[in-house]
């Protein structure tokens, strides 16, 4: 049994300026002890889908299943979550700067949680927090857990939150961007703690990224994300070496390292689609250089495509057209799309 | 932070020296004759005032004269009235309790009512509940100070006396060590006329600080921990969103300390306010030196405290 799986998940927003439709319909499934990449662009519903599950979104009309372990959040009380949040489930954010409490020690923030959750005496939750400042790499942590969050750097502050997520040994942690705001250097330290704490404690990631390389660096599976609604879904090496969907094909051209020995970059044309309405056709339909008619019908659901198990695409082209050989020039494509009709 | 308050201990003299140094400037410099007269008394001869302006030190250097000011304010005298010749001392012995007491009243029936609302304001946006604490708000924000004060003597005195039921005085005030139910009862229409207004400030000030802050980052993280909602709206909402509360308070209460003016004088309450308008009306120099000076001193002593305060509740201030 999968660890998470959430199935059609929607949420949107009833604002002054109309409904916004974050998420229109997502799908995705962890597995214990693996990590998840949930990659899409900037407003593609990534935040919003993690934390509509957790119950974070306040606001928010959710409709959808998110079975943790069977057991579907979405049906639970604010009392129940708050028993999963922070225990069974932990998050950590994109801004470390602002995320933690200005005004409480660090060594208090990630206590507690622990005292919330467990029976522990104020003294063994303490005596827990420098414990895992430690483990997280914070020099003389018996010290640093009486200073306050304004006294650390931001790759530290993200090392604290990561031991905050830790201190209750959850069965996954969903790591909203967290190395976004860093600079380089302290993105890889990050990532490879974030790694490391996962193989020691065994338990499973999300991370959501736009980053692709980082994706590719530690993720086992990955789900590209547009529009509010899940494009492809492999393991990692089957969705760089074979993508199916033009989007995934087209964010790989888009990265440098992938665009080949011409060097030439290939951003992907045009916007993405309004999220003041329902999208009844494939999200990607208008900037897509192969759309066919039934495209516009209907959103495409996932399909199995490729060679390897688990790899599904949201798109109607052949399920054997793989791989970025098979993207033709956008001329070309053009002509076969004519072709075809 | 004991660095910190020692500098803000400094400081305070400093500006606390400026002060009573442009007082100083404005009341005392000027023709020795003219000035010996203001403060010698209204029947004074020419014996009194050539005895004023020994007592002022007129016949010495300005920079003697200033220091033998400051020596009289150090040891707590303020000179004489000019109406009556009493020392001004023992008036603003008489009127600080009176003001203080409306203040003090006051500030506790304000907080008492705009933080419960602002925070219920604040946790339910845009329901019927924020709506009625907006209504609330806005009524009292846009009623004048001496509007509502007339409003209650009319409702509370007026009527009721005529209904039979004196429960309220008109005017007047009471010492907290003659009569605590009598000094109540004076207060009680005052501290309401002065507390509702505050309270719809505050109101306002509390709602606005906390939204502000329960859309943090860290109050996603604290939910994040699955911490109750009424610890992330305490614990981790209220307590950050205090700050600028604080501050109003200080500026608020040093402000009032130096006299409720209006309240006063709608209440007939011989406050500092009193004081200082019936001082102002009967140009009695000698006491509105006094009552300008102690003024500025509230205000200056009550941001001192509002820093020291600040530096408690955050540590980015204390830790700097
Ligand atoms: N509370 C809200 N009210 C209205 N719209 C919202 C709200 N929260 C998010 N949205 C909208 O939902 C959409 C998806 O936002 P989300 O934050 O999930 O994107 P994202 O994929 O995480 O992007 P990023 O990479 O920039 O973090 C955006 O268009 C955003 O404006
Ligand atoms: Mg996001």
């Amino acid at each position: 049994m999968s660890l998470l799986e959430v199935r059609d998940l929607r949420v949107s927003f009833d604002t002054d300026d109309g409904t916004v439709y974050a998420v229109q319909g997502m799908s995705f499934s962890v597995e214990p002890g693996q990590t998840l990449g949930i990659v899409g662009e900037s407003g593609s519903g990534k935040s919003v889908a993690t934390q509509a599950i957790m119950g974070l979104t306040p606001g928010a009309t959710i409709t959808g299943e998110a079975k943790l372990e069977g057991v579907d959040l979405l049906a639970m009380s604010e009392r129940e979550l708050e028993a999963i949040r922070g225990s069974q489930v932990s998050l950590i954010f994109q801004d470390p700067l602002t995320s933690l409490h200005p005004l409480y020690r660090v060594g208090h923030q990630i206590a507690e949680a622990m005292r919330v959750h467990s029976q522990v005496t104020k003294a063994q939750a303490e005596d827990r927090a420098i414990d895992l400042l430690g483990q997280v790499g914070i020099p003389e942590p018996a010290r640093r857990v009486r200073d306050y969050p304004h006294q650390f750097s931001g790759g530290m502050r993200q090392r604290v939150m990561i031991a905050m997520a830790l201190a209750l040994e959850p069965k996954l942690i969903i790591a909203d961007e967290p190395t976004t705001a860093l600079d380089v250097t302290v993105q890889a330290q990050i990532l490879e703690l974030l790694a490391r704490m996962q193989r020691d404690y065994q338990t499973a990631v999300i991370l959501i990224t736009h980053d692709l390389g980082v994706v590719a660096d530690v993720a086992d599976e990955v789900v590209i994300m547009y529009a509010g609604r899940p494009m492809e879904r492999a393991g990692v090496e089957a969705a760089f070496v074979e993508p199916h969907h033009p989007y995934t094909q087209g964010l790989l051209q888009s990265i440098p390292s992938y665009s080949g020995r011409t060097g030439k970059l290939r951003p992907i044309k045009g916007y993405p689609p309004s999220l003041m309405r329902q999208i009844n056709e494939c999200p990607f339909a208008s900037r897509c250089p192969y759309v066919h008619d039934e495209c516009r019908v209907a959103p495409p659901p996932l399909k199995p495509v490729g060679t390897k198990p688990g790899h599904l695409s949201a798109c109607v082209l052949p399920a054997d057209r793989v791989g970025l050989s098979a993207a033709a020039p956008e001329g070309a494509a053009a002509g076969a799309g004519a072709a075809e009709q | 932070m004991i660095r910190l308050v020692a500098r803000r201990l400094v400081y305070l003299v400093l500006v606390l020296i400026v002060i009573t140094f442009l007082t100083y400037v404005v009341f005392f410099v000027g023709n020795p004759n003219d000035l010996a007269a203001r403060f010698a008394g209204r029947d004074a001869g020419p014996a009194q005032i050539r005895d004023a302006a020994v007592r002022l030190g007129l016949n010495h250097g300005f920079w003697y004269q200033y220091w033998h000011y400051l020596v009289g304010l150090l040891h707590g005298s303020f000179g004489l009235d000019f109406q009556n010749q009493v020392p001004i001392n023992s008036e603003i012995a008489r009127a600080f309790p009176v003001t203080a007491s409306l203040v003090v009243g006051s500030v506790v029936i304000w907080l008492l009512i705009g933080i419960p609302i602002g925070i219920m304001s604040a946790t339910h946006p845009r329901t019927l509940r924020d709506r009625a604490g907006t209504t609330f708000a806005l009524t009292f924000l846009s009623m004048p100070t001496f509007v509502l004060g007339v409003l209650f003597l009319l409702v509370f005195y007026y009527y009721l006396t005529r209904a039979g039921l004196s429960w309220f005085p008109a005017a007047g005030y009471v010492g907290i060590t003659t009569s605590p139910g009598q000094w109540f009862l004076h207060l009680i229409l005052p501290w309401l006329t002065l507390a509702l207004v505050q309270a719809a400030i505050y109101t306002r000030l509390i709602r606005g600080s906390l939204l502000d802050v329960l859309g943090e980052d860290y109050i996603r993280t604290a939910r994040a921990k699955g911490l109750s909602r009424r610890t992330v709206i305490y614990k981790h909402g209220v307590r950050a969103a205090l700050t600028p509360v604080v501050t109003q308070l200080g500026i608020d209460v040093g402000t009032l300390l130096a006299g409720a003016f209006v309240t006063e004088r709608v209440f007939g309450l011989p406050g500092l306010g009193q004081l200082a308008l019936n001082a102002i009306g009967a140009a009695d120099l000698p006491v509105v030196a006094a009552v300008v000076v102690l003024a500025a001193s509230f205000i200056v002593i009550m941001n001192t405290i509002v820093d020291i305060v600040y530096a408690l509740l955050d540590p980015r201030v204390r830790l700097a």
